[in-house]
């Protein structure tokens, strides 16, 4: 009978370890401040998550249902595997868009260099000359 | 014991997703977008997992193992497409 007890206990906490993860993780993604920031939570907060609350249904229904089920080790095993996969092509998404991110987000990817990557940054075509108007000659007139 | 636990986890994971739709819904980049829906896949086989505990049956962890393939496989397409332009070239 206490091993009853204890089984449930050990499923309750998994349950609400699971939910506080995912709950943590998806808080990061919505408060930190630029996506490479915002990566952290999903890939480590919410697979943890899933991963206790997957346990916690092994567990469950090994209990309660005759035989073992593994089917759930399955998933977390999927997820485990998948999630730093997805989290590295995320970031690589995000350093070849160029996206903002603040001054505490550190450290220098190839991608970012301008020298090393192949033949170095194109340059930008010239802007089509276009005869001044009225408008424009005054603001330059202005600004002298 | 245990319906406390399934609730208290029940309301965090729905918390969690309600966060994930205001991520997609106000994602800067694109790149943002993706990881909320990244993210609101993996809540959902959570929100799956704990509707079978809910009702005590098994039946619907075959879903939870498609939508684990198929959303990877689909975040890593529109990854691909982000990245190269095209998915496969």
């Amino acid at each position: 009978m206490a091993f009853y007890v204890l089984l449930e206990w050990v499923i309750s906490l998994l349950l609400i370890a699971g939910g506080v993860f995912a709950f943590v993780g998806s808080l990061g993604m919505l408060q930190f401040k630029d996506f490479f920031m915002r990566l952290h939570g999903p890939t480590k907060g919410t697979t943890l998550g899933i991963g206790c609350i997957l346990m916690a249904s092994m567990v469950y229904f090994s209990v309660v249902q005759p035989g073992i089920h593994v089917q759930e080790l399955l998933i977390t095993l999927f997820l485990f595997i998948t999630a730093p996969v997805t989290g590295h092509m995320l970031a690589k998404t995000g350093l070849h868009m160029h996206l903002r991110y603040t001054r505490d987000t550190r450290g220098s990817p190839p991608e970012l260099r301008d020298e090393d990557v192949g033949q170095g940054r194109v340059e930008r075509p010239p802007r089509p000359r276009r005869p001044a108007s009225e408008g424009q000659k005054r603001r330059w007139r202005l600004r002298r | 014991m245990l319906d406390t636990a399934l609730w208290i986890s029940l309301a965090l994971i729905v918390a969690a997703l309600a966060m994930n739709v205001a991520r997609l819904a106000r994602g800067p980049d694109i790149p943002d977008r993706l990881l909320a829906l990244d993210t609101i896949y993996v809540n959902s086989i959570a929100l799956i997992v704990l509707l079978g505990l809910w009702l005590n049956t098994k039946v619907y962890f075959e879903a939870a193992i498609l939508i684990a393939m198929l959303g990877f496989v689909s975040t890593m397409a529109i990854c691909r497409y982000l990245l190269r332009g095209d998915i496969i070239e």
